[in-house]
């Protein structure tokens, strides 16, 4: 067999307080299509960021070779120098450059201090052949569609001689025809020998261009496949993906009374104006008292838009379709009108939207009911400090005083804050997005007692969730979405990862 | 899981008193630098900047700028900035005398009419910033040079117009009476003492208050031993300065303005949902908007408020001159940010408060005083004061990013 252009040996990487990559070892083959598959959170893109320098050497432990050689990469331009290029899921590109500026970004044709458009412009048109795109080099970006944004990315990899291109879900925001080409494009590539490193959810695509397959998953290689040797299948990739034991971490509930229903969605659709296009189609979904609903499926399948929609819709989407509350229909012009309308929404990024780091523990979890505590105008700060204690000590949020500034706090501890914050807005429908990423097993172990506690108290909770053992332990039933649309719903006892996963990477 | 379980049953302040004031170092160093440059200038001057007249004078000249840096500072703090102020005041400020000499309007209609334009001109200056997310830097600029012109345009014909109302000079440069008690206390202002003597009881009567309530909540206290030295503290300062200003005529009207809107302005943003909002929408706009609070509310609100400051800065400043001028409001808004951003506020958001934006304006306005005294030439007084500026937001990036 021929010899590896790459092998990563042994890749360490770790976070504080989590392990993203653990003794990884990736080899690839020079010429072909390689395919990294993994659930959310499996290492794929940690371990493409080690690749290309994102992660200097000395920052995790291991060894890289290309063709051979030991590399030490201290940033991208040292990857870019061996010849690895990387193209990122949001593209890098300068909306308000022309394309041709794009393509030459940081390595400009030069004669003397000055550009040569022309010179620019000639080789360009060469590069824009290469990649099959027609259009005018002199086109502004930001008139191009993302499929064609792509390509150029692509052409502005090619400028640089790759030798390994590295793809990062480049179809996720593309529709058919055009995920079509740019498999066409690397099929292409491959013949002109450029080693191929493709990050994909898409199983049906990966199974079609792949020559070799690696499975990640919770940061360590599953496996690599030959997909002509091995007989490589799609359900035989599923169950490399999630295989893995369902441990005892999920409390058990004590009694399960699941009442009357609260929510119900019709025929809801979404369209961002910023993305240009449908987000949501015709969901349809309905959530009881007393119960956990669980929403499976992948990053961009629209699960946290769905929550934003129906809490408000502070993104502004073109929203049609009906929503029902306790069995009225509501219509909610911003989060306010959801909060009063008994709502609370946990986000998924604590740190963005969720909480005010530069503010205390007290006054993050009073900011969403201040009425409460305030009476002739003014906020009883005594009667804010008794509800702050309240709530750190139910929810056990480990902090030195509610007075400490919320950024000082662990993940965990930021999370339970969020959690109060939401309580003591006292919602009946809870939709908790993502409620355990990024947190220790400890402090999961407490959120998940905690969601078991409100169910039995009659509220209900929506769980948006990327980790299938989660959503099988906690779920009493499940949605699994799928670019926008929700694909299955199972109740708990049918569902298993590998069938949730199925309907996750239908597209 | 079960010993991990804290009990926190009682709230230790004392502890979180002490977390409080090391985490907010930056506050308290204003504080202290202020009073090293009036040590400083004191001794420089023989004592002629802390005489009576001259501290009179120092916050009569500061009113009209301290005013626009209490509003300049929640500006900034929801992640904005306005710069059209200046040249608001500046209109503002002429409207009120040519309403008063040439239309004969009375004081008690141009007074809340001028206050009124400021609430709508702060509205109408925030509408693309709330509505379409301009920026707030071109927004309000675009609207001082419209004010600018506005001035112009309203002075064109007569140039500088006299205001010869006594009642409307005399928020500029006048004082509250002296209470008839001839033979007591020779060459002091009486009624200023006593209103000093009334700020100490209010000041211990609701520290008490504040104290008892903590402890009917069960809540821990300071020890008795720290609490009776804050409240000597703050008596002997509110008595301190009585006294210097009752040596010369009394508190000034100026002076009155600016303890109302510092005092509304404060209770405002320290004990009211409003306030929390504001500081919620800086410290993060999404999180805030996702609990509930609108943004652009909180922006018209923020600018409206900035609007109306501005009307009074215009005011004070007109009757301070007696006169409107063409060139009434230049450079006010510079000076407003400079005083709150030496006063601690973080042009990144949700950080700043109102006594330190006061802080801010009396450390720059004790520098123009202090350097005016000693004969020292503008230019160098400029240079002066864009260092200290400088170097108080350098001190307080370092000490923020510290923690």
């Amino acid at each position: 067999m021929e010899a590896p252009i790459l092998e990563m040996k042994s890749i360490t990487k770790e976070f504080p307080g989590v392990k993203a990559l653990d003794n990884v070892t990736f080899s690839v083959r020079k010429g072909e299509v390689h395919c990294l598959v993994g659930e959310n959170g499996a290492g794929k893109s940690t371990l493409m960021k080690v690749l290309s320098g994102v992660h200097p050497y000395g920052t995790y432990t291991g060894e890289i070779f290309v063709e051979g050689e030991l590399q030490k990469f201290n940033n991208i331009r040292d990857s870019e120098h061996a010849g690895i290029a990387i193209i990122y899921q949001e593209l890098a590109l300068i909306p308000e450059l022309s394309v041709y500026e794009n393509i030459f970004l940081g390595n400009e044709v030069t004669s003397g201090l000055v550009i040569d458009s022309n010179e620019s412009i000639s080789q360009a048109i060469d590069i824009l052949k290469k990649v099959g795109l027609d259009v005018n080099p002199l086109t502004k970006i930001k008139s191009l569609g993302v499929g064609k944004q792509q390509l150029v990315e692509i052409a502005k990899a090619l400028k640089k001689q790759v030798r390994i291109l590295i793809l990062d879900e480049p179809t996720a925001a593309l529709n058919e025809t055009d995920s079509d080409n740019l498999l066409q494009l690397i099929r292409g590539l491959k013949e002109q020998g450029v080693t191929c490193i493709l990050i994909s959810h898409k199983l049906r695509e990966v199974m079609e261009i792949a020559d070799t397959i690696t499975v990640l998953r919770d940061g360590k290689t599953v496996t690599t496949l030959d997909v002509v040797e091995d007989k490589v299948n799609e359900p035989v990739l599923i169950k490399h993906m999630v295989g893995r034991s369902i441990d005892n971490i999920f409390p058990k509930r004590e009694k399960i009374n699941i009442g009357e229903e609260v929510l119900r969605l019709e025929d809801w659709s979404a369209f961002s104006y910023a993305l240009g296009r449908d987000i949501l189609k015709n969901v349809n979904i309905s959530v009881h008292a007393g119960e956990i609903v669980g929403i499976a499926g992948l990053m961009g399948s629209g699960r946290t838009e769905l929550a934003k929609s129906i809490f408000g819709n502070p993104d502004h989407y073109r929203l049609s379709g009906r929503v029902f509350i306790n069995g009225q229909e509501q219509k909610f012009h911003s989060p306010h009108d959801a909060i009063k309308a008994s709502l609370a929404y946990v986000t998924e990024d604590r740190k963005g939207n969720g909480l005010i780091l530069i503010d205390d523990v007290k006054h993050n979890i009073s900011l969403a009911n201040l009425q409460e505590i305030t009476s002739g105008g003014v906020i009883n700060e005594n009667e804010e400090i008794l509800v702050a204690n309240k709530y750190r000590s139910e929810l056990n949020i480990k902090t030195p005083s509610i007075q400490q500034k919320v950024r000082n706090l662990s993940g965990g501890n930021q999370q339970k804050v969020s959690l109060g914050k939401w309580l003591f807005v006292k919602p009946g429908i809870m939709i908790l997005d993502e409620p355990t990423r990024g947190i220790d097993v400890g402090a999961k172990y407490e959120i998940y007692t905690i969601m078991n506690s409100l169910v039995e108290q009659g509220m209900s909770i929506i769980m948006i969730s990327s980790e299938l053992p989660e959503v099988l332990g906690m779920s009493d039933r499940v949605y699994v979405m799928s670019a926008g649309k929700i694909k299955g719903e199972m109740p708990i006892k049918e569902a298993s990862q590998e069938s949730i996963m199925a309907l996750a990477v239908d597209y | 899981m079960e010993d991990l379980k804290q009990k926190p049953s009682e709230v230790n302040l004392s502890k979180s008193l002490l977390d409080i004031m090391k985490s907010n170092i930056s506050d308290y160093f204003m504080f202290i630098a202020l009073i090293v440059i009036m040590i400083f200038f004191t001794v420089t001057t023989d004592g002629v900047f802390i005489s009576s007249r001259n501290i009179s004078n120092l916050i009569n000249q500061m009113g009209y700028i301290a005013v626009l840096a209490v509003g300049m500072t929640l500006i900034i703090v929801i992640r904005h900035i306005d710069l059209s102020v200046g040249y608001l005041a500046g209109f503002l400020g002429a409207f009120a005398a040519i309403a008063m000499s040439f239309w004969g309007w009375p004081i008690y209609a141009v007074i809340p009419a001028v206050m009124i334009m400021g609430i709508l001109a702060g509205m109408l200056t925030a509408t693309p910033v709330a509505k379409l997310g301009v920026p707030a830097f071109v927004s309000t600029m675009a609207a001082g040079l419209i004010f600018r012109g506005a001035l112009l345009l309203v002075t064109m014909g007569t140039g500088t117009i006299v205001i010869k109302d006594p009642v409307f000079n005399a928020i500029g440069n006048g004082f509250i009476p002296d209470l008839p008690l001839g033979g007591l206390l020779p060459g002091r202002h009486k009624l200023t003492l006593v209103i000093g003597l009334i700020g100490i009881i209010l000041s211990i009567y609701s520290a008490i208050k504040g104290r008892r309530t903590k402890l009917s909540y069960n809540f821990q206290v300071p020890s008795f031993g720290l609490f009776i030295a804050q409240l000597v503290l703050i008596s002997g300062l509110i008595g301190y300065i009585s006294w210097i200003l009752s040596g010369y005529n009394g508190i000034s009207w100026s002076l009155v303005i600016l303890l109302l809107v510092v005092a509304v302005f404060q209770f405002i943003t320290t004990k009211t949902p409003l306030g929390r909002h504001i500081y919620a929408v800086g410290g993060n706009p999404e999180a805030a908007e996702l609990s509930g609070i609108s943004v652009a509310k909180i922006t018209y609100i923020v600018f409206a408020a900035m609007g109306l400051l501005s009307s009074l800065s215009g005011i004070m400043y007109a009757s301070r001159l007696r006169s409107a001028t063409t060139t009434a409001g230049l450079g006010f808004e510079t000076d407003a940010i400079a005083a709150a951003f030496v006063g601690g506020v973080s042009a990144a958001g949700g950080v700043g408060t109102i006594t330190g934006s006061i802080i801010g304006a009396l450390v720059m306005m004790s520098l123009t005083s202090g350097m005016n005294l000693m004969n020292i030439d503008i230019s160098v007084q400029y240079i002066v004061r864009g260092a200290v500026l400088v170097l108080a937001v350098i001190f307080d990036r370092i000490t923020r990013r510290k923690k």
